[in-house]
This record gives structure tokens, sequence and C-alpha cells, in this order.
């Protein structure tokens, strides 16, 4: 971490860069936010640790209409939002510098109170390049231990690798902390009757608060104004009425999202009901990988998303339908 | 004080479900909320906080107003229904009860909401001692004693019983319904538990956050303090901390095409959204920045300016919980305070 | 399951004004029939239809959704409909995957020449509809009352 403040400070002195995104230290032990440093002073709050899982790309949407360059640290997992938002011109390069930042796997307070951790005072061993494999905690109800796998974001597990597709420099090693299969729980659902199917999404999507956490998160929901805000559209963004509304918000989301969607996993993350949001981009990763050739948005800023291109013999959608 | 062990509690719940409907903490794919009960669901009183709070219990998230419909080629309009039907609410929390506080405040003066009137005439609640406050919580703040609610009906956990102590009238009126599973229990037991309670509550790391310097005199300066334009930054615009908080009441009106109707329904709104408060000629408030300080000044400021100084926050910490960017009221309340120091 | 006489699906027909649209027209001057329950909401193009707009014909109350257009090749825009096949495909494949019953939706190419194809596919549609009976699981309760 004092790395990427040393780094921060010296581009801030030379004049390349006017301020830097990154992570502040939270108020507790695992509540960091992104935040906007504009001066040496200023980053004394900087913090990079295991809790530092906000995708910060998005915000740099706001950071290419300002003056000059951003210093912006990217986990290699950004950069894939980078590029997109690249590709779509909702950022500019030449107000960016990326500094490459590795990555060991991002832990989340929910994850440890989901493993029966509560009162958490302190976290030790939550180094963002070299956590302990078990982190110590203390809580107000005694020190408890905790398996750094175990708290890890569901993302994490399925990790896209340790390679950064856009920077500048890098700084610090990634670690490898793939251990699971992307689309397992994909093939499960797809295995299940209709019924099944229905009641596994209705159960969790009614959960929903309609509180746009997972858009308002999403780099690739980058629209100016949503379709979901039109106050001409009776279906309103913030209903929340146990009927189809939320299941038609999250489908037209996610297709809205298909093809642009580098699988960041954010929208998951940050969901306060804890709703795997994921399963619905990851179909569509699924199919269009199979429908169009593997495509993994995001690892460039020129090739053609899915949607955006077509052959003249292309699967028609009854074929599609026998093969699923 | 009356008692009931844990293993009982299903035959409690089934005895309160014979004249009420029963709303508490239940467990849906690992996430608890409150919800209607009905034999077989997974009771959860060992979270110590749902993920929405328990305000829906009064003030829904989203109920319809009223439907119009055409009918002999005249245009024929239904009410929305009041609730009419006995209810109770278990396992609030005494940052929940006190979030009702404030709802009643706005709901119940002039124009009273005949909606929000008629549940809260109909509910009961039954509130749940905290018997591990986390480190998010800072209800003490507000002057909320996690360890006695006083509800309508207060309960604690110790070991394996669940203490019963009625403290109102309607409170009284559910204890004598309930009497044959309730046993007579003596005072000990809880004053232990409430002194051990009260006890964590000191040693939580937001303990010593006061609401000093807060308040309708301090409108003006909060109002123009720069702060808010560093605060705001990390703000996604989303709605999760107003809708999981148990005191915010904003609500926007909207009507829903049925095809052969329309339905008015009102639902809760939230100033983080670009549309809140829009009205013809466009939106008041123009920026994130703006919608931010709103929803702060409207809790720490403008709420006690009209309401006796009370504040319209109850230190649920909800928001510290569950807030995607790691924002929260403690840091907004932290920042100024860092500053005023200075 | 018996499929009660009473119900009339309603079922919606996105048509392009090119292809589809015209070989509705076709089937109606041939005098072929096709059920009444079938509402054609004429369209541009294929590629005009938003995800959004199926939806919200379920939402309001379709029991089925068709989308006809130019064949492949013979978009009037020249490409149109080999995106729209795209996001057709995608779009099913995802309803599937939530638990609404295949059949509900169909993509059908449908030139100005077709009056005979469009009535038949209407027709088999229209039996398919029946047989699957109304749409709950896409509709809005509050449009049922």
């Amino acid at each position: 971490m004092q790395e990427l403040v040393k780094r921060a400070k010296e581009l801030l002195a030379d004049g390349t860069v006017t301020r830097v995104l990154g992570w502040k230290k939270g108020d507790l032990a695992y509540n960091p936010e992104p935040a906007f440093f504009e001066n040496e002073e200023a980053l004394s709050e900087f913090v990079y640790d295991s809790f530092c899982g906000a995708n910060l790309s998005k915000y740099m949407i706001e950071a290419s209409k300002k003056e000059g360059k951003t210093l912006v640290f990217l986990k290699p997992c950004d950069t894939y939002s980078f590029n997109q938002l690249l590709k779509e011109h909702r950022v500019l390069r030449e107000k960016a510098y990326i500094v490459g930042v590795g990555c060991a796997g991002k832990i989340s307070a929910e994850k440890m109170k989901e493993a029966g951790i509560s009162g958490i005072l302190e976290v030790e061993g939550a180094d963002a390049l070299n956590p302990s494999e078990t982190l110590k905690v203390k809580t107000l109800y005694g020190d408890k231990e905790v398996s750094y796998k175990d708290v890890m974001l569901e993302r994490c597990h399925v990790c896209k690798g340790k390679d950064h597709m856009i920077y500048d420099e890098i700084i610090g090693e990634s670690r490898d902390t793939l251990d699971g299969d992307r689309m397992e729980k994909v093939r499960e659902i797809e295995a299940m009757s209709p019924e099944e199917k229905f009641a596994f999404f209705q159960s969790e999507l009614s959960r929903c608060i309609r509180c746009n956490a997972c858009r308002n998160v999403c780099p690739a929901c980058s629209c100016r104004k949503c379709v979901f805000d039109s106050t001409k559209f009776d279906s309103a963004q913030k209903a929340n009425v146990d009927s189809f509304e939320e299941k038609m918000f999250h489908v037209i989301r996610a297709f809205h999202v298909a093809g642009r969607c580098t699988d960041c996993g954010e929208c998951s993350r940050v969901c306060p009901q804890n709703i795997p949001l994921h399963l619905f981009n990851r179909k569509l990763i699924s199919d269009m990988n199979e429908f169009y050739g593997e495509y993994q948005a995001g690892a460039d800023a020129e090739t053609k998303g899915p949607l955006t291109a077509f052959t003249q013999d292309d699967i028609e959608p009854s074929e599609a339908r026998e093969r699923g | 004080m009356k008692k009931i062990s844990k293993e009982n509690l299903t035959k409690l719940f089934a005895a309160i479900c014979e004249e009420a409907s029963l709303i508490l903490p239940l467990k849906n794919n690992g996430m608890t909320n409150f919800a209607l009960w009905s034999e077989g669901d997974e009771v959860d009183l060992d979270t110590l906080k749902t993920v929405k709070s328990a305000k829906d219990a009064f003030f829904p998230q989203s109920e319809t107003l009223y439907n119009c419909h055409r009918e002999d080629g005249k245009l024929k309009i239904s009410p929305g229904e009041r609730m009419d039907e006995n209810f109770v609410v278990f396992g609030v929390r005494a940052c929940d009860k006190r979030g009702f506080e404030v709802l009643d405040n706005v709901f119940l003066s002039d124009p009273v909401d005949s909606f929000y009137k008629a549940r809260r005439e109909h509910g009961t609640v039954v509130a749940l001692a905290c018997h591990a406050p986390e480190e998010t919580c800072f209800c003490s703040t507000f002057g909320i004693d996690s360890a006695e609610p006083g509800a309508d009906v207060d309960t604690w956990f110790v070991e394996g019983d669940l203490y019963w102590k009625a403290n109102t009238e309607k409170g009284e009126k559910l204890t004598a319904r309930l009497s044959d599973l309730l046993s007579d229990a003596d005072e000990k037991a809880v004053e232990e538990e409430k002194e051990n309670i009260r006890s964590i509550m000191k040693k939580l790391p937001y303990a010593g956050i006061t609401t000093e310097g807060w308040g309708g005199e301090a409108e003006k300066e909060k109002f123009d303090s720069p702060l808010w334009e560093e605060l705001y930054k990390p703000c996604l615009a989303c709605g999760t901390c107003t809708f999981v908080c148990p005191t915010c009441q904003c609500y926007d009106i909207k009507d829903y095409s049925t095809g052969e109707g329309v339905q008015r329904y009102r639902c809760w709104d939230s100033c983080m959204y670009s549309d809140f408060t829009m009205m013809a000629h466009g939106n008041n408030r123009t920026s994130q920045m703006q919608r931010y300080r709103q929803r702060f000044m409207h809790k720490l400021v403008y709420y006690p300016a009209n309401y006796g100084g009370m504040f319209s926050c109850v230190g649920c910490g909800r928001c510290v919980d569950k807030c995607p960017t790691g924002l929260n009221i403690v840091k907004v309340i932290k920042a100024f305070s860092k500053k005023e120091d200075k | 399951m018996p499929v009660e006489k009473e119900f009339r699906p309603k079922i919606v027909a996105f048509c392009c004004n090119w292809c589809s649209y015209a070989g509705a027209d076709l089937a109606g001057s041939s005098r072929l029939g096709y059920p009444a329950d079938v509402k054609i909401i004429r369209v541009p193009c294929s590629c005009r239809v938003n995800p959004m707009f199926i939806l919200r014909a379920f939402e309001k109350g379709a029991d089925g959704v068709i989308l006809c257009g130019c064949h492949p090749g013979d978009c009037h825009y020249s490409t149109g409909n080999y995106y729209a096949r795209r996001r057709m495909t995608l779009l099913f494949s995802l309803l599937d995957y939530l638990g609404v019953e295949e059949g509900r939706t169909r993509v059908e190419w449908v030139s100005a020449a077709e009056g005979v194809k469009f009535s038949t596919v209407m027709n088999e549609f229209v039996d398919k509809i029946r047989s699957l009976g109304e749409n709950v699981r896409l509709g809005d309760l509050r449009c049922k009352n």
C-alpha cells in the first residue's frame, strides 16, 4: 500500500496527474469508500486492503469530464470494465493514468457476517496483496478466526485472471483465487424444470427492494437516463409490488448489458438482499459464447460485442431452443 | 413479568394467529426480513437486524390508494382497503420501535394519513431486546435503550426462555389472550440481561457519537458547509440507505394503467433518486450533492426543527451495513465534528 | 390438462412493415383466416422490437408474443433482422431460463408473398397458446382484475 501512495505522490508532484482516484479508510474495520484525492496531504487517508472491492472504473466517467489527468487504481477485473467504457466512449483514455494494482481476492463484511462473525472491531491479515490464509477478527464477543477463502466475494472464486487488460504501469503482484466454475450454477438452473426455475427466481427476486444499487454500481449501466427512470413509464423504478415488476427490471437490465457485461460481479456484491444477480448475466454470457463464439467483454477496447454484430447464418431462436 | 420457553414459541405464534395476523423476522435464502408468518416458516430471531426495517408493517413499500375502472359506461372509483384486522409485529428492536414514533409524527399529525393510522390502531408491537448489539449500532446516541425498548410488549431472551412484559393496554390485552402459554417469572434474570446489554452498548465503536451541533438551529451553517461537496462523491445515487432505513418516510404517488382502469398507488421514494420531487417545472435539486445533503439535513436538521428536536435517525446502523460504497450517516456526523475540532 | 372452452388467448404479433405486415394483408385479401385473437402491431423493422416491448406485452396481459420479420437477407434496411435474430435468440433463452413456458414466444420470417404462411403460423401459434393456457408467470397481477 505504501508503494501506491508513494507513486501517487510522485505523479501528483511532477504534474502527470491532477488527482488520484482510490480508496479512503473507512470508520470501521471494513468499510473503505471510493475517493478522489486532490493533494499529498489527503493521501494520508488512502487505503488499499482486502475490503477494497469497489470497482473504480465507473467513477472515471465523471473524472473524464474534469480538467487534467486522473490517476486511477484498477484491479485486474476492473480493467475489463474500463476497456468496455472506453469502447463505448464513456471514458477518455487520455484523461486516465492507470495504475494496475495487484489483487489477492477481495472479501466483505457481509460474507464475514454470513460466516457467523458479528460485532467486528478489527480484522487482522486483510492485506491487499498478501492476506493471511486465516483472518484474525477481534469482535465485541471475543476473538474469532475465519478462513480468507470463506469470506471472499463470489466473483473472486471465479476470477478472470491476474492480468490487467489496460494499464500505464503495474504495482504489486496478483494471486490466483480461482477455485470454482462460474457457469456451475447456471447449468444447475438450466437443468431444472420450468416450474422449478420459476420458483427459484421468484424466491430470489421477490426480495428485491428496487433500490437500484445493482444498476447504479454497474459500469455497463452508464446511460445518462435509464429507461426505468422515465416518468412516462408506469412500472416505476421504485415501486415494489410482488408481481412482475422486479422480474421485468432485472431481465431488461441484464439484457441491456448483454455483450457489454464483463462479469465484474459488482451487482451481486452490492445487493442489500444478496440476490445472485450475476446468474442473469452469466446465462447471457454462456449463451453468447455458445451461439456466437467465445467473447469476453472488456478484454480489449475494439472488438465488437455479439449484440452489435451478426453473421448471415446465425442460429435461429427456435434452433437455439432445441439445443438448450 | 411472564415467560415462555423457546421450544414453545411456535405454539405462541400459532396462538397469536388465532385472532390476529403475525409479522416477524423470517429467513428466505439466508436473508432475514419481516414478513407474514405461517406455520413452517423459518423464524429468525437471532439475526439482530433484518435487511429492511420493520416499518413495512405500518408503512408498506407500496400500497394501493384507490382503483378506478369503467362500469356500465361510468367511471367507478373504489378506495384502497384500510387495515381492519388486528396484527402483531413480533421481534421489533428498540431502534425500529423508535422509528415508528418518528413516522407517527409525520403521518398522524394533520393531515392524518388514514392508511397509516388504521395500521397503527390495529397493530400491536412486541419488541425484543438486543442480546448482542453490533459494531454498527448507535441507538444510544438518540437516547434509545436497546435493553428496554418500551413497546406494547417488551421481550428478552435469557438462556432458554423468552421473558415477556406488557407495557401498554394493547400489550396487556395480548398478554391476557396468551395467558395459557405464559407462566409467571421473576425479574432477576431480565435485570441481569439488561445490565449486560447496556454494558456492551458502552463498548461499541460508535458509542461516543453525538448529535451535538445538529438540530433546527444549525440549518444555515450546515446547509452552506463546503463539506458536502467532499462527502457525496462516492455516492452511487442508489436508494439502499433510504429503503433499509426505519425512519425514511418519503413516498411517491403514481398511477398504473391496468388496461381496463387505473390503479393509484403510493410507494416509497428515495431522495437519492434523480426524479425525487420531480415537478412540472423540473427538479428542485439538480445535483447528487444536493440530494445527498438533503437526506442528512432532513434527518438531522429539518426533522428536529419540525418535531421538537427529535431526530429522524434511530441509530440502527443499517445504512452503515448496507451502503455499497461505505457511506453512512455516522461518517457525515464525524466529518462535521472533525471540521469543528480544527 | 383440459382447456376451458372460454379461454381466448391474447396474442400480440409484432410485424415488420415491409414483409410480414404485407404478408398479413395478403392473407386477408386471399381470404385465408387466422384467429381474431391475434393483434398485430406494425413496426418499421423487426429490429425495432426492443425486448421491453415483448415483456410489456406480457405484463399487460398478453398470453403469447410473436415477432414476424423479413426473411434473413431480405431486410428492407439490409441488416435489421439479423440483429433482431440475435436479440430474440438471447431473450427467449433468458425467458426459458426464468421458467417461462417455452412456446409463449416465437419468431417467424414471413415475406410479403407468404400469405399462406402467415395464416398457418398464426393458427399454429394460437393453438399452442391455447394449450398453454393463460399467462401467469409474466403478467402483472394488477392487470388481472
